[in-house]
């Protein structure tokens, strides 16, 4: 794990698996888990997901940094928790 | 097992209106005296050709546009089909067809079978700009615009009378969401429209194509009374769709002022009472009977099913609802959530009562499906 610092998240969720509404979910779930002004990621195939985790930034208030893909090919979607 | 549908609980009349009650004798009287082949000689033909004409007739007065504008054909989707890749066909400059990212399926599909597509973004409330599409048509091998005259899943009314293109760059305006309910928009080439969304029956659609457009039959021709349709006509369901359509122009004025105030309770009491939800749409230039929103972490299929438990039908266009596991194109456009999506739209009688029931119930169904995560 790394930190907010370089970039990376501190905090990956793996939802591969999942189907939405579900990556959302793990992803208000865990948000706490990371400290303000630090990285969280949801790494997830469910194409709701891409305009689901800006779309919960917006209403939750918090920083949508963008979406980028994991070594083995998963999107991920990269928040920045600031409250 | 579900319980029956309430009355007053049928809040998708987006995806289809009962019979209008103006059509119901039409559709019985016609169905005696309107089995016959419209283009037959003899009495029973004749009657089923005056019959048909009747329905042609009344639809142009309803839509103010000309009798031989007017095609009948077997569903919206097929007059979508027909409009498009006509004017496609017809084009003096090339294949490509701009369009709006949230056109109905329909356009979509119709793009990808027979055109190439070149898609213009939207605004958060699903609208395009006109500037933009314009700027696309610069394209020298851009034939055709296609824009829907109103959105059929948020109701964000669009600009096609507002568009200003080249002259050899036709319009198509998938009026499906809007015809009856409201005027046509001005500018287009060809225009179609669905009976099923209006109260009239299924299996009618229009198709409307401008006396002037440079429009050619995509398909296979036919040797009906009318040359841009194939195949025997369904007389009687065009006759009870031409009836409705009437009566729904007819009594627009009063229907679409009290369905407007009643969205407007619907956009203001969801906003008010479910927490974390977001009402998408444009609030103000949109159809009269048709609100969308959608709830953070609420599984959409889990909403329609709670709801219908309760004896209410709405549509949702969540991937978890669709056969395809893929979220609405449009709420993608507009960058809305996607999940947890509810399309609610007013039957014709639908009244303060059963709009208020549905906001009463709507909050503890939310929060009972949102406990089953623990949120």
């Amino acid at each position: 794990m790394s930190t907010a610092d370089d970039g990376q998240p501190v905090l990956e969720l793996d939802c591969r698996t999942m189907m939405c509404p579900m990556p959302v979910i793990e992803l208000a779930r865990h948000l706490a888990d990371v400290e303000v002004g630090e990285l969280i990621g949801v790494v997830a195939h469910d194409s709701a997901a891409a305009v689901d985790v800006p779309a919960w930034c917006r209403m939750k208030g918090q920083d949508y940094v963008g979406a980028d893909v994991t070594d083995d090919g998963a999107p991920r979607y990269v928040v920045r928790r600031l409250s | 097992m579900t319980a029956p549908v309430r009355p007053g609980g049928d809040l998708d009349s987006a995806s289809a209106a009962p019979l209008h009650p103006a059509a119901r004798e039409v559709l019985l009287a016609a169905l005696e005296r309107g089995y016959a082949d419209p283009r037959r000689l003899h009495r029973p033909g004749r009657e089923a050709r005056l019959l048909l004409d009747n329905a042609r007739e009344a639809t142009a007065v309803a839509l103010g546009v000309r009798a031989d504008e007017v095609t009948f054909t077997p569903s919206g989707t097929h007059a979508v089909h027909l409009g498009l890749l006509g004017l496609v066909r017809g084009a003096r400059r090339g294949n490509v067809v701009v369009h709006s990212a949230v056109e109905h399926s329909a356009v979509r599909h119709a793009v990808e079978w027979g055109a190439r597509g070149d898609e213009v973004g939207v605004d958060t409330h699903g609208r395009v700009d006109p500037a933009a599409v314009r700027d696309r048509t610069r394209r020298p091998e851009v034939g055709v615009v296609a824009l829907q005259s109103a959105n059929h899943e948020v109701g964000t009314v669009q600009p096609v009378g507002r568009l200003d293109l080249p002259p050899d760059v036709p319009i198509f305006t998938d009026a499906c969401a809007s015809m009856g309910r409201l005027a046509l928009p001005s500018g287009w080439a060809a225009a179609a429209g669905s009976a099923h969304k209006w109260g009239g029956p299924a299996g009618v659609g229009v198709l409307l194509v401008r006396t002037r457009a440079r429009w050619r039959n995509p398909f296979p021709g036919d040797d009906r009374v009318d040359e841009r349709s194939t195949g025997f006509e369904n007389v009687p369901a065009v006759l009870a769709a031409a009836a409705a359509l009437q009566a729904v122009v007819a009594e627009r004025e009063e229907i679409n002022a009290r369905h407007h105030e009643l969205i407007d309770v619907v956009r203001s009491r969801v906003a008010a009472e479910v927490p974390d939800v977001e009402v998408v749409g444009d609030p103000v230039r949109r159809l009269p009977h048709l609100v969308t929103f959608s709830c953070l972490y609420v599984d959409g299929e889990a909403l329609v099913t709670e709801l219908d438990r309760r004896g209410f039908g709405i549509a949702s266009g969540s991937a978890c609802t669709a056969s395809t596991l893929t979220p609405s194109h449009v709420l993608e456009a507009m960058g809305v959530l996607t999940h947890g999506n509810v399309r609610l739209s007013l039957q014709r009688d639908a009244t303060r009562a059963d709009v208020d029931f549905f906001c009463d119930v709507l909050p503890e169904v939310i929060a009972e499906i949102r406990s089953r995560v623990g949120l």
